[in-house]
C-alpha cells in the first residue's frame, strides 16, 4: 500500500470528549484521529451538539471529560492540559479558526492589510514593506483586489469579509483550521467561489480542516470525511461520499432524504 | 478643623499609594492598579499626578510643577499652590533646583540628574486601549507579552498617512519586556525617557494605575525596521533664545497670520536668555 | 490488479420499516493488468453496485476489494483517498463538479491533486479535451451548463486525465456519438496497452465487443430470495 502520503501520527487525536450543561449533554464520548491534510466534516442539525464540538475543540468552551491531543512540534500533547499561553500561541501560529460571521473574526476598525498583518507581526514581523507585500499577496490568493488594502472590512460585502477572514487565518500558515459554517449567511453564488478557494488553499497548503455545517452540499464538496452528529452524539463517520451515498443509521438516512434536489 | 495631613492625603493612603509605587519601580512599565482617592479637583486635571507626589514629598524637598512645559499657566499654578498650603514645601521654577519635578505632557530639556523624581500626569494609561477595547484581553495581552496589536497601530498609521503619524503618547517597550505609555508627552521628548538618572514615575488618577521607569531603564520606542523612529520637532529655532534643538510652541501673534516659534520649556528658554543667547526676535527687538 | 472476494451487500432502509434488502453475495472478479473485464446482466442487477463498492462509495457487509495491496472494504478513509487519487480511477455516469470552475480545470484537476504543475496539467487536459471534440470556446466554462453529451465527454477527459493503473467506467460510450465513441474506445485501448486493468460497464454490445477481453454476468452474485420483512 503506498503509505507516502501518510504519516503515522495523527495531527489531532480526539478522546473520548465530552461537554454537558448541567443535566443535557452538548456532546458525549467523541473520538476521532485527523490526519494531516484530511478535511473533516460535521454535520448535523440544530442542537446536535456540533457547534460544542468544534468550540470545545478550539479551546473555546473546556470539556467535562476527553482529551484533545495535538501532534506538536515536541510531540504529541494535550491541549486542554496546556497552559493558557501555550494554548493562546497555538491559536495564533498553528491554528486558526474561521466564524461563522467574519465580524467575529475580523478587526473591523482595522484595514484589511492590517488584519491580514497581524498575526505577522504578532509573531514578530517588524518590515512594513514586508508585511504589506505579504497581505498584498494574501488577498491576492482569497481573490481580494490589491487596492483595497488599505480599505476597512466595513466597506467590504459579506463574501469578501468571509474571504479576509480567510486570509486572515491563512497566512501564517497554520496545520489546522476549524471551520464554523464557513459559507453559512453568503449568497449560493458567492458560496460557490468560496468553496472552491477553500479547496484550492487546503490542497496548496496541505491544511487539515475541521468545517461544522448543516449543509451537506458544502461537505460533499469539502471534506474528505464526515462525523454525522444527533443530540451530542456521533451516530455515524466515514469517507464523505460514503456516508452520504450509503447511509447506515437511520439518523444519516433521514437526513440524507431530506435534501431538497434542486 | 482647618489643617491639612502633610500634603492633603492621609498617611495611610500615601503608604498604599507608596507600595504602588515600589511595585511599579520593581516591574518597569507595569501598571499597576491604586485605589486613586477623591482629590479636589476634577478627574482629568491631574489627580494622578498628585496624589504620586503627595506620597513622595517630604518637608525637605523642592516641587516645581509644569504644564506643557510652562511654570505659570493655570493648571501648574494651581497644583503648585496646593502643594504650598497642604505641604509647605519650598518651591521653583528652575529644574536645576527642583528635587521633585510634576509634569503634564511634556519632560524638561534640562537634564535630570540622580536624586530627581519626574512624576507624570496621565491620562489613559493603557496603550493598547484603543484597538482592544476590553480590559480583560489587554491585561491578558501585557501578561502574556502579546504586543502584535501595538504594531498593527503602528502599521495603519503608515498605510493612512505615510509614516507614523503618532506624535504624542508614541508607545515604548521598556527593558525588552512591557509596552508603555510615556504619557502625552511629544515623541520628541521619548529619547528622554531611557537611561535617565531621575526617578520617573506615571500616575493616571481617573483609571487607577501607577507606572514606574527606575533610573537608567532601557526605553525603546516602537517602530519598523523600514520606518524607523524619529523624534521630530518643528524645523526652527526658538524665537526667543535661539536654541536649536528643544521642543517649540508656535504661537500666532496677530491676525495676518505671523507666528513665532518659542521653547515650550519656559525655565529653559528663561535660563538661556538670561546666559545671553538670543533669538530672531529677541535680536529683532535689540536692534530696534 | 483488481480482485474481489465473497463480497455481499445488503442495505437496510430503516426509514422504510427497517426492510434489509440484500442485493449481492458471494461476488468474486479479478481484473488483471492491461485487461479490460465487462459486467453484465439486467437493468438493477447490481452492476453499478459493485463498481461502487469497489469505488468505496458503498459499504462492504462481508468480504474483501483488494485494488493493489489496499483492502477497499476494510480501508481508512484517507487510505481511500490516497488510493483515488493516483491509483483508482472512476467515471461515473453523471458529472459532479465544484459550480463555477471552469472545464479546463475540472479536467485538469486530478493531475493537480497529484502535485502536477498547474501549466503542465493544463496542457495535457486540453490535448484530451480536444480528443473528445469540446470547442476550446467551452473550455473557460462551467461544465454545468453543457449538455448531456458534453458532460458526459468532460467527465470522460478527467477519468483519463491520469495514468490509472486501475479503472473504473460505468457507461462511458453513453450518449455519445460515432465519432466520440471512436475515441473513447481507443482511449480505453490505449489504457489497456499501458497495462491499466479496467471493468467496464457497457451497454453498447459493438462497444464491448472491441475492447473487453472476459465478461463477468453480475447476476450469479444475485440473492435468490425474496426481501427480508422486518423482525
Amino acid at each position: 500500500m503506498k503509505m507516502d502520503a501518510i504519516t503515522a501520527t495523527p495531527l489531532l487525536r480526539v478522546d473520548r470528549l465530552t461537554k454537558r450543561y448541567g443535566p443535557r449533554i452538548g456532546c458525549a464520548n467523541v473520538s476521532f484521529d485527523l490526519w494531516p491534510g484530511e478535511v473533516l466534516g460535521i454535520v448535523g442539525e440544530s442542537g446536535s451538539g456540533k457547534s460544542t464540538l468544534l468550540s470545545c475543540l478550539a479551546g473555546h468552551l473546556t470539556p467535562d471529560e476527553g482529551q484533545v491531543i495535538f501532534d506538536t512540534a515536541q510531540g504529541p500533547r494535550d491541549v486542554l492540559r496546556m497552559t493558557e499561553p501555550e494554548r493562546r500561541r497555538l491559536s495564533r501560529t498553528h491554528w486558526a479558526f474561521v466564524h461563522q460571521n467574519p465580524r467575529d473574526g475580523l478587526r473591523m476598525g482595522v484595514t484589511a492589510g492590517g488584519n491580514v498583518g497581524e498575526r505577522l507581526m504578532a509573531i514578530g514581523a517588524r518590515h512594513y514593506g514586508g508585511i504589506r507585500d505579504k497581505a498584498t499577496d494574501w488577498l491576492g490568493r482569497v481573490e481580494i483586489a490589491a487596492e483595497r488594502i488599505d480599505d476597512r472590512p466595513s466597506a467590504f460585502s459579506g463574501g469578501m469579509q468571509q474571504r479576509l477572514q480567510i486570509a486572515r487565518n491563512l497566512v501564517t500558515g497554520p496545520r489546522l483550521v476549524f471551520m464554523d459554517e464557513p459559507t453559512g449567511g453568503l449568497d449560493v453564488s458567492v458560496q460557490a467561489r468560496l468553496l472552491d478557494l477553500l479547496r484550492g488553499l487546503v490542497r496548496e497548503m496541505g491544511l487539515s480542516a475541521i468545517i461544522v455545517t448543516h449543509d451537506l452540499a458544502v461537505v460533499r464538496l469539502l471534506a474528505d470525511r464526515l462525523m454525522v452528529m444527533k443530540s451530542g452524539h456521533v451516530v455515524e463517520q466515514g469517507l464523505t461520499d460514503q456516508v452520504l451515498d450509503d447511509p447506515q443509521h437511520p439518523y444519516t438516512q433521514l437526513l440524507v432524504s431530506s435534501v431538497l434536489q434542486v | 478643623m482647618t489643617d491639612y495631613n502633610f500634603a492633603y492625603l492621609d498617611e495611610q493612603t500615601k503608604r498604599m499609594i507608596r507600595r504602588a509605587i515600589l511595585k511599579g519601580v520593581a516591574v518597569p512599565g507595569y501598571q499597576v492598579p491604586f485605589a486613586s482617592r477623591e482629590m479636589p479637583m476634577p478627574y482629568g486635571w491631574g489627580t494622578g499626578g498628585v496624589q504620586v507626589t503627595a506620597a513622595c514629598l517630604t518637608p525637605d524637598d523642592r516641587l516645581k510643577v509644569i504644564d506643557q512645559g510652562a511654570d505659570d499657566t493655570t493648571n501648574a499654578v494651581s497644583i503648585r499652590k496646593f502643594f504650598q498650603r497642604t505641604a509647605g514645601v519650598a518651591v521653583t521654577e528652575a529644574t536645576a533646583d527642583a528635587t521633585v519635578i510634576q509634569t503634564r505632557h511634556r519632560i524638561p530639556e534640562h537634564p535630570l540628574t540622580e536624586g530627581q523624581i519626574l512624576v507624570y500626569q496621565v491620562p489613559i494609561p493603557e496603550p493598547l486601549r484603543f484597538l482592544e477595547p476590553r480590559e480583560t484581553e489587554t491585561r491578558k495581552m501585557h501578561s502574556l507579552e502579546e504586543y502584535g496589536l501595538m504594531h498593527v497601530k503602528l502599521y495603519e498609521d503608515i498605510a493612512r498617512h505615510g509614516s507614523i503619524a503618532t506624535s504624542y503618547a508614541y508607545p515604548v517597550k521598556v527593558e525588552g519586556r512591557y509596552v508603555m505609555d510615556p504619557s502625552p508627552i511629544p515623541k520628541f521628548d521619548n529619547p528622554k525617557l531611557s537611561d535617565n538618572p531621575a526617578l520617573q514615575l506615571f500616575g493616571a488618577g481617573r483609571e487607577q494605575r501607577i507606572y514606574a521607569l527606575p533610573p537608567y531603564t532601557h526605553v525603546v520606542s516602537l517602530d519598523f525596521d523600514d520606518h524607523p523612529f524619529q523624534a521630530s520637532k518643528a524645523p526652527h529655532d526658538c524665537d526667543l533664545c535661539g536654541a536649536p534643538d528643544s521642543y517649540l510652541d508656535e504661537v500666532i501673534t496677530d491676525d495676518a497670520g505671523s507666528r513665532m516659534f518659542v521653547c515650550s520649556d519656559t525655565d529653559f528658554c528663561r535660563s538661556r536668555r538670561e546666559a545671553g543667547h538670543a533669538g530672531r526676535l529677541t535680536m529683532q527687538e535689540a536692534a530696534e | 490488479m483488481i480482485r474481489v472476494s465473497n463480497l455481499s451487500k445488503t442495505f437496510t432502509l430503516h426509514n422504510q420499516g427497517s426492510a434489509a434488502i440484500p442485493v449481492m453475495t458471494g461476488a468474486e472478479l479479478t481484473v488483471a493488468p492491461g485487461e479490460c473485464v465487462g459486467l453484465t446482466g439486467a437493468s438493477g442487477a447490481g452492476k453499478s453496485t459493485l463498481m461502487r463498492m469497489i469505488w468505496g462509495n458503498y459499504l462492504a457487509a462481508s468480504g474483501s476489494i483488494m485494488v493493489g495491496d489496499t483492502d477497499v472494504a476494510t480501508a481508512e478513509p484517507r487510505q481511500i483517498i490516497a488510493l483515488r487519487r493516483a491509483t483508482l480511477g472512476y467515471v461515473s455516469q453523471f458529472l459532479r463538479v465544484v459550480p463555477r470552475v471552469p472545464t479546463l480545470d475540472v479536467v485538469a484537476e486530478p493531475l493537480r491533486a497529484l502535485g502536477t504543475p498547474a501549466e503542465e496539467a493544463r496542457a495535457h487536459a486540453a490535448s484530451l479535451l480536444k480528443r473528445l471534440n469540446i470547442p476550446e470556446r467551452l473550455w473557460s466554462l462551467s461544465p454545468t451548463t453543457f449538455s448531456g453529451g458534453e458532460q458526459q465527454r468532460v467527465n470522460i477527459a478527467r477519468g483519463f486525465a491520469h495514468r490509472y493503473p486501475a479503472l473504473l467506467l460505468d457507461e462511458p460510450t453513453a450518449s455519445l456519438d460515432a465519432a466520440n465513441r471512436e475515441t473513447v474506445l481507443t482511449l480505453i485501448e490505449e489504457a489497456k496497452q499501458r497495462g491499466a486493468a479496467i471493468l467496464g460497464i457497457f451497454h453498447d454490445e459493438g462497444a464491448r465487443a472491441r475492447v473487453c477481453d472476459r465478461l463477468v454476468d453480475v447476476t450469479a452474485f444475485t440473492p435468490h430470495r425474496a426481501m427480508e420483512p422486518a423482525a
